[in-house]
């Protein structure tokens, strides 16, 4: 249904200056009576009280700069959002006419210092939003730079599917470091990190998100100096392991078992499936090196025949172009199903640890919750900071749901365009190979028939 | 006085218009002219071998052994009219009985092109085929070429008319005893002596020096070739057995799925049959290796006919010389010259002369082995123009057999690739349409 998807305009220029895009605060003017954090629906649906609400401009400037939902370090009330505005938010986001940010990764280039080697590719951005000072970005940047932006979108999204990021270095497999191979694979990966970001409804939005793709060196490099202390980093981690030691597992909503549940078996299985792939390649690969080999015998044997030589070379050519028909078949593997199945190996890795982090969070308030219990005197001020944590978790849960549901969906699509393309690529080949033999065995019987016809003239 | 020539097959090769196969009977049958396509054995009667069994028994040192003994089964055919099947004869022969009918013929029909068995052992083997002789697979295609041997020889128009050929098919018991009476053991060439002609001949005839060359050759390209398609028919089998993993997995991941779960499963499912699917490919696939193979064993029969004429050549060559050098001999004591250095002469001028008598005599015997040489040589002569005639003409036979039955072959071959492509088609449309489904 359009008229949810839609924000009414004046508060579209509001929310977010550039306009396009759906924003966090997409407000519903049917809300859902029972959804959770009901309490707070109403505030949402009536768009002209958000406005009004003066207390409530920081949290809108939090919306437009930086859509992060719980922040970990601070205990500032956070904006809940209704599970339905964020499902009619993923549909609107998703029609690409209103696609505003384009991304690009090329040109790998080396950069030989004093002290070490390393690549940067190119980031050209052509955008139309207008948070954005001009509507066309090229910077250069390196691995580094994506790892730091991937932790940023973590620490500050803790319950959303960050896209994977290719690893640091390949054990398995000959490939070097630095061979093109490498660099062309990374960089491939690179774009798609990206990209998807870009057409994440909240990712997108996110300010580190905006400063990697528009910062100079030097800025993105003061830029990263800035941000939480160490200590508060530590203090978060220590937080993480302290809530992980309870685990938040016992009072957790039955979806979220499932969920964890889904992610065991899928993770198993995709990593099964990733190794199928790899030994199928393999394969093919020295099914390809012994073909190369198996055509030349054939010309050999040509040059000591006479009548059969011409069948000889005939065979010969056939198994050569079939050949180059299992070469193409290898490059299209290694091109799709490969980093595919290798990318959703790392997002299983990743979903695996968005659903900790949700059960970390659900954790915190377990044990506040418990604590009370304990110690009925100091009752109101725990019940604040509990109020609080409820509403942590129920964002959490929330973003969380939502953003599964749109990673479900993109699975299931990439898998299917994935596998699909393999059996075309195999369709290809076997179509292929068809055709040179049919038309050499045409060859031959025409040939046949041109000798059995001589022999019966008398 | 001149010296005997020996003469070269090349003055010879144009003659023709001799029968095929006629001219180089073995002595113990009566001269026949050779049989015509329509005469041969093959023609009045089916020949085949439609059971091999696992026997038992003792050997000649009295150990127990195994071996697969083969039914060969024979019928007469009979002219249309006559309407009624003629009752089928039949008998038991094992493997080394075939080996010795074959060591027979290729002894006493040494100017013929003498078709070869199946390997004794499994050669050129991929990794998933057995090496065992006792293997089904392998008894099944040894029975198929021990058949077709018998094809070959029964079609072949002077091979059909061997007597001891004859009681192979039709008479079980005796025949060992039959073969080894007729002593062909004692004809063969030994090893050695061919080795020996081969490399001192001087005068072979040209054309079955490049016989002997194309023959080398066609054995190194065909084993060449057989050990290739050995390595990518494994690597056939590796790529479309890991696909079968797909079936499993598929279906693991289909039962956590709601919407793509009936897709991967029936995808799943038509990978297990990709990957079952070679099994029957690269079986169809070793028949065209064992009709590369018969042509592999051919080869040495080619080999075979060329080492008797090196040998026979040499033997030739052997005797014209030492008819030119007794010649030479009686010259010299005629004339007294001495025209070459020879230990006699000396001597003979250092010690003493020898009496008139003494040299008449040895004159004498040396004009007496002079004139049996040149009888022996004028008719080792003839044999040596019917070989090669012989020789040519069943060679120009196996040349048109050869050409014939390799393109037929490559012609299959294709057809198999044909067949194992349109499988592949079918699988995956039906894999492809799975997967839309998803």
């Amino acid at each position: 249904m359009e008229a949810e998807g839609r924000v009414p305009a004046p508060l579209l220029t509001l929310l977010s200056p550039g306009g396009g895009g759906g924003t966090e605060a997409d407000p519903d003017p049917h809300p859902a009576a029972g959804a959770p954090g009901a309490a707070r629906g109403p505030l949402l649906a009536a768009a002209a009280e958000v406005l009004s609400l003066d207390d409530e401009e920081d949290d809108l400037e939090v919306f437009s700069k930086d859509t992060s939902l719980a922040e970990v370090n601070s205990f500032s009330p956070s904006m809940p959002i209704s599970p339905s505005s964020m499902i009619n938010q993923y549909k609107f986001e998703d029609e690409p006419e209103l696609r505003d940010l384009f991304i690009t990764v090329d040109d790998p280039e080396s950069h030989i210092t004093a002290i070490e080697t390393f690549i940067t590719y190119r980031v050209v951005t052509k955008t139309s939003r207008g948070e954005f000072d001009s509507s066309e970005y090229e910077v250069r940047r390196r691995y580094q730079d994506f790892l730091w932006l991937k932790s940023k979108l973590e620490e500050a999204h803790p319950t959303l599917i960050i896209p994977p990021l290719p690893e640091k270095f390949i054990m398995k497999g000959m490939v070097e470091r630095f061979s093109d191979e490498f660099i062309e694979t990374r960089r491939k990966a690179l774009h798609k990190f990206l990209n998807r970001i870009a057409d994440h409804p909240t990712l997108t939005f996110n300010e580190d998100f905006k400063i990697f793709l528009t910062a100079q060196a030097w800025e993105l490099s003061s830029h990263k100096k800035q941000g939480p202390s160490l200590l508060s980093r530590m203090g978060q981690t220590v937080r993480a392991v302290a809530s992980s030691v309870r685990g938040g597992v016992k009072n957790r909503p039955e979806m979220f078992t499932e969920m964890n549940d889904y992610m065991e078996t899928f993770s198993q299985k995709i990593n099964v499936l990733d190794k199928i792939a790899h030994r199928i390649f393999k394969e093919e690969k020295e099914y390809f090196n012994e073909m190369k080999e198996y055509g030349p015998i054939h010309t050999l044997w040509s040059a000591s025949e006479e009548d059969v030589a011409d069948s000889l070379k005939g065979v010969a050519s056939c198994i050569d172009k079939c050949c180059k028909a299992t070469e193409k078949r290898m490059a299209g593997l290694s091109e799709n199903l490969l980093p595919i199945l290798h990318e959703y190996v790392l997002y299983s890795e990743i979903l695996m640890g968005v659903l900790k982090r949700r059960d970390q969070i659900q954790g915190e308030l377990d044990s506040k919750v418990d604590a009370l219990a304990n110690k009925k005197t100091e009752k109101d001020l725990f019940s604040e900071e509990i109020g609080k944590l409820e509403d942590k978790v129920e964002c959490a849960n929330n973003a969380l749901k939502a953003d599964w549901d749109r990673w479900k969906q993109n699975m299931q699509c990439d898998m299917r365009s994935t596998f699909i393309n393999v059996a075309e690529n195999n369709l290809h080949y076997y179509e292929e190979c068809l055709a040179t033999w049919e038309s050499f065995l045409a060859s031959q019987t025409v040939d046949l028939h041109v000798e059995e016809d001589s022999e019966d003239r008398p | 006085m001149e010296s005997a020539e020996a003469e070269t097959s090349d003055s010879r090769s144009e003659e023709d218009g001799a029968v095929p196969g006629s001219g180089f009977p073995p002595p113990e049958q009566p001269v026949a002219a050779a049989a015509t396509m329509e005469d041969c054995l093959a023609k009045k009667m089916e020949i085949t071998i439609s059971e091999a069994e696992k026997r038992t028994g003792r050997n000649a040192v009295n150990m127990q052994e195994t071996y697969t003994a083969y039914l060969i089964e024979t019928r007469a055919v009979e002219s249309q009219s006559e309407g009624q099947c003629a009752p089928v004869d039949s008998l038991w022969r094992r493997y080394s009985e075939f080996e010795l009918l074959r060591n027979y013929l290729s002894v006493t029909y040494p100017h013929i092109v003498v078709p070869p068995l199946p390997e004794k052992r499994a050669d050129f083997v991929w990794h998933k085929l057995s090496a065992d002789n006792m293997d089904p697979d392998f008894v099944e295609r040894r029975r198929i070429g021990l058949e077709n041997f018998l094809l070959r020889v029964a079609s072949h128009p002077v091979l059909c008319q061997d007597k001891i050929f004859y009681s192979f098919l039709t008479q079980e018991s005796g025949w060992k005893e039959m073969v080894n009476e007729t002593g062909f053991q004692l004809k063969a060439d030994s090893r050695l002596k061919a080795l020996n002609a081969t490399f001192r001949v001087k005068n072979p005839d040209k054309r079955f020096t490049e016989l002997k060359h194309y023959s080398d050759e066609l054995q190194s390209v065909i084993s060449h070739l057989l050990r290739v398609r050995a390595r990518v028919a494994d690597r056939l089998y590796g790529v479309y057995k890991v696909h079968g993993n797909y079936g499993r997995v598929f279906s693991e991941w289909s039962a956590i799925e709601k919407e793509m779960g009936d897709g991967l499963q029936s995808a799943g499912h038509h990978m297990d049959v990709y990957a079952a699917s070679i099994d029957d490919i690269l079986e169809e696939e070793e028949h065209y290796a064992d009709q590369l193979k018969e042509y592999l064993f051919y080869a040495e029969a080619l080999r075979a006919v060329c080492r008797k004429h090196e040998l026979m050549q040499y033997d030739l060559e052997m005797a014209a010389q030492d008819l030119t050098s007794k010649k030479q001999q009686c010259e010299e004591l005629a004339t007294g010259t001495v025209r070459t250095f020879s230990l006699k002469g000396m001597t003979s001028k250092l010690f003493g002369q020898e009496t008139p008598e003494q040299r008449e005599a040895k004159i004498k015997v040396l004009e007496e082995q002079i004139q049996e040489g040149e009888e022996q040589l004028k008719s080792k002569n003839l044999e040596g123009r019917d070989f090669v005639k012989s020789a040519w003409a069943d060679i120009e036979r196996f040349k048109e057999q050869k050409n014939h039955d390799l393109k037929e072959a490559l012609i299959s071959y294709a057809v198999m690739q044909i067949s194992m492509c349109k499988k592949g088609i079918q699988v995956w449309t039906n894999a492809k349409e799975c997967f839309s489904k998803m």
